[in-house]
């Protein structure tokens, strides 16, 4: 590939390029078939410090029984909380195929040193985390750092063991899609299983040209490498027009191996009811009140 | 998990029932839709599926007579008399008008000339309504538009139009030509003439007054009585730089002015410090938008060496996510070839590209079996010696160069008949000012490509034309300096 090092992206052409791609019209039998997976692919999620074992258990039933009076809906791919619930998590989903995903490495801001992140991923796998979705280090990434932020996500690889990784880049505080390509070459590079927009704390996470930016990124590497790896927006995908979009995106920017929640997934708390809202009006014709779907 | 989802899009056709066409329309002179002399009708079908969608009046010398008679009648009674402000107001109407009735010229344009109607909804139709928009304005400010100077109008305007953008063509010449006072002889297309008819509905409705646009469809010799005649103070042409040549000598000591639009060969350029997935929706956009049916398409590529085989191989992947099929289904993104003289003058090309010793990639799309139909292609092992690098092949069609030093490709870049435009693609701020100043070539588009806007003159330099159209520039070209 490019003899460059630091790939440079136009925004202005990523937005444009956004903007055809989400006028592509997904209707009918596509429409159905895409709300189906977009439901394979979401990372159900709840990262509060509020958060409750009850309300984990709660969560952790749904995931498996999304809308129980519609035959034939697929679960979840994976529940997304913080490490004390992993335990609570891991017993509830026993025997439903479906991951826990923890969070780990002093998440959202990853202001920890080195050890303790370390000591927290191998906590979290210990008590069962089957997905560990880790931070990287911003403020070292801006300062150019990328050598410390690349050992860091080696080091956080290793700690995982079998467990995926997923690295978060917190992309709506490396500000330039330049960055963001860069932070997603690195990381691919340091070991992620995963490549993440972000932690759903910081505005702007998840935007399309970012998204975009990072699918591209993923596609060159697996070019580069044969290696292929997955990809999560995450924040702010909470409609099934959006999750559809992407799966749009995907589709044309790395082809259908990635339509799968093995590759893909989206981090979201409300998009499952939108989902499921728009796949029973596809079935019924009209739109149910949404009193008609469990909040958990 | 792990197996592999097959995701199609279903099929997404834009609706059709709430467009209204004739079976049979007239000439539109002196206000009111009068049938041929001759009583002789042709045909326009959609290039798509080869069905005849309308059959459309033949003027021929007697009948371009009768419309120039009636634009200049209508020029000297009444339009040049008018307030400048008044004649704003109707160009005004007919923008609004054509906004409101937006979707309903989209599917009539893509049915008639086979182009995508993600185009026709989202850059043909807004841009020509913003054309209008754009000259409405002017129209009592001309006095800005040239300070210390009078411009007065010219008189009748005879203007011919292509296939490729049927109705924006219409709107950038009949825009200038009413807000400046002039009134006009349009001649659409004969294999796109349905836009312009339709306009001329919205014409009538806008309460135009008589005569002052005057719409005649025919082929070649409509055109040419309209050029020939001697009423007629300023030609204004769309089309092959053939076309213009003839019109030029036509003209010659005639007095009239002319403004002519030709073909082009654009150099599209992409340095090994460019964004490269950009380039290469750049690439895309320059030579696949409208089915390169687009006088400015960037059909001549250059990449630096260092980045050859990345970009070949990116754009080799995109060209096979571009669908290609019904122009009416929203997700399309390459159409129908607009007539079958096109398609066979670009397989002809084609064949020619192959035979010089280029090395030929189309995408695997599949084909309608009717219809006209090209799968987008790319050549490459071209030189600058091989005729499908010199002349417009006005297809989906892009021979690929390469390059090492910013010298060689400017000097290849401007070795060319033609100057009509011209993509650079670099994130290097200072090298898109040394090439775009070197690049002799009316328009030229860093790290994007054919952008247009009512405000930015368009224009080309040797076989590409003669004058300018948008702007303050395209307006000065339907003037008399005072």
């Amino acid at each position: 590939m490019s003899t460059n090092i630091i790939t440079p992206i136009d925004e202005v052409g990523a937005q444009e390029r956004v903007s055809r791609l989400f006028s592509r019209s997904i209707k009918n039998e596509s429409k159905v078939q895409a709300l189906h997976l977009s439901l394979s692919m979401i990372d159900l999620t709840t990262l509060e410090g509020k958060d409750s074992q009850g309300k984990v258990k709660q969560l952790c039933y749904k995931a498996s029984h999304l809308h129980d009076s519609f035959p034939r809906l697929p679960t979840v791919a994976a529940i997304c909380i913080y490490p004390t619930m992993v335990s609570v998590a891991k017993k509830a989903l026993g025997g439903t195929g479906i991951n826990v995903a923890s969070v780990a490495t002093a998440f959202p801001s990853g202001m920890a040193d080195l050890q303790a992140k370390l000591d927290e991923v191998k906590s979290v796998v210990e008590a069962g985390a089957d997905e560990v979705d880790m931070v990287i280090s911003r403020g070292k990434f801006l300062r150019g750092e990328y050598a410390y932020v690349s050992d860091e996500i080696a080091q956080v690889k290793e700690a995982c063991g079998d467990a995926h990784l997923k690295v978060i880049l917190e992309t709506g505080e490396l500000v330039t899609l330049d960055n963001v390509r860069l932070a997603s070459d690195l990381a691919m590079d340091a070991g992620a299983d995963f490549i993440k927009t972000s932690t759903g704390k910081v505005s702007p996470a998840a935007t399309p040209p970012v998204v975009l930016t990072m699918l591209e990124a993923i596609r060159d590497y697996q070019l580069k490498t044969g290696k292929k790896i997955g990809m999560k927006p995450a924040g702010g995908i909470g409609t099934a027009k959006q999750a559809v979009q992407y799966l749009v995106m995907i589709k044309e920017t790395l082809g259908e191996d990635w339509l799968s929640p093995d590759l893909f997934r989206f981090g979201a708390s409300s998009l499952a009811n939108d989902v499921l809202m728009q796949i029973v009006k596809q079935s019924t014709g009209h739109y149910q009140s949404k009193d008609y779907f469990s909040i958990d | 998990m792990n197996k592999t989802i097959k995701w199609e899009y279903s099929p997404a056709p834009e609706s059709t029932d709430h467009i209204e066409l004739k079976k049979q329309y007239n000439l539109f002179i002196n206000g009111k839709f009068n049938a041929p002399k001759s009583g002789k009708y042709f045909k326009t079908i959609n290039p798509s599926n080869e069905k005849t969608i309308s059959s459309v009046a033949e003027a021929d010398k007697t009948d371009v007579d009768k419309a120039v008679k009636s634009a200049k009648n209508a020029y000297e009674k009444i339009w040049s008399k008018m307030p400048a402000k008044e004649r704003g107001k109707y160009i005004f109407r007919i923008a609004r008008l054509l906004q409101e009735r937006a979707r309903e010229f989209s599917v009539i344009e893509t049915m008639d000339g086979g182009k995508p109607i993600r185009e026709s909804r989202d850059v043909d139709i807004p841009l020509a309504s913003a054309h209008f928009f754009y000259h409405a304005g002017w129209a009592d400010k001309l006095e800005y538009a040239f300070p210390g100077r009078q411009a007065k109008p010219i008189g009748v305007a005879g203007q011919i139009i292509p296939w490729n953008f049927p109705l924006l063509m219409a709107a950038w010449k009949l825009a200038p030509a009413l807000a400046t006072g002039n009134t006009v002889v349009l001649k659409p297309a004969e294999t796109t003439p349905l836009t312009a008819l339709k306009l001329a509905e919205i014409i009538q409705e806008a309460d135009l007054p008589p005569g002052v646009i005057n719409v005649v469809t025919g082929a070649g010799k409509t055109g040419q009585a309209i050029v020939n005649h001697p009423d007629v103070n300023k030609i204004a042409f769309t089309g092959s730089t053939e076309v213009g040549k003839y019109i030029m000598k036509a003209v010659a000591g005639s007095g009239k002015k002319y403004t002519l639009e030709l073909g082009g060969k654009a150099a599209n350029i992409i340095f090994e410090d460019a964004a490269i997935d950009q380039a290469v929706e750049g690439i895309i956009n320059a030579i696949f938008f409208n089915q390169g049916h687009v006088c400015c398409a960037g059909s001549r590529l250059y990449i630096q060496e260092g980045v050859v085989d990345e970009v070949i191989s990116k754009l080799r992947k995109r060209m096979e996510t571009l669908i290609v099929g019904d122009p009416l289904d929203k997700n399309t993104d390459i159409g129908a070839i607009n007539s079958k003289m096109q398609l066979q003058k670009i397989k002809s090309y084609v064949k020619m590209g192959t035979k010089e010793g280029g090395s030929i990639f189309q995408s695997s799309c599949s084909i309608p079996k009717k219809g006209f139909w090209h799968a987008p292609t790319i050549f490459t092992d071209v030189s600058q010696s091989n005729r499908i690098v010199q002349e417009e092949i006005f297809g989906p069609v892009l021979a690929i160069q390469t390059f090492r030093t910013v010298d060689e490709v400017m000097a290849k870049a401007n070795n060319s008949p033609y100057g009509l435009s011209g993509g650079v693609w670099t994130e290097k701020g200072s090298k898109i000012f040394k090439v775009t100043q070197d690049i002799r070539a009316g328009v030229i588009w860093a790290n994007t490509f054919n952008k247009f806007d009512p405000a930015s003159p368009f224009g080309g330099y040797k076989e590409s034309g003669v004058g300018s159209e948008g702007g303050i520039e395209g307006l000065s070209g339907y003037v008399n300096m005072v």
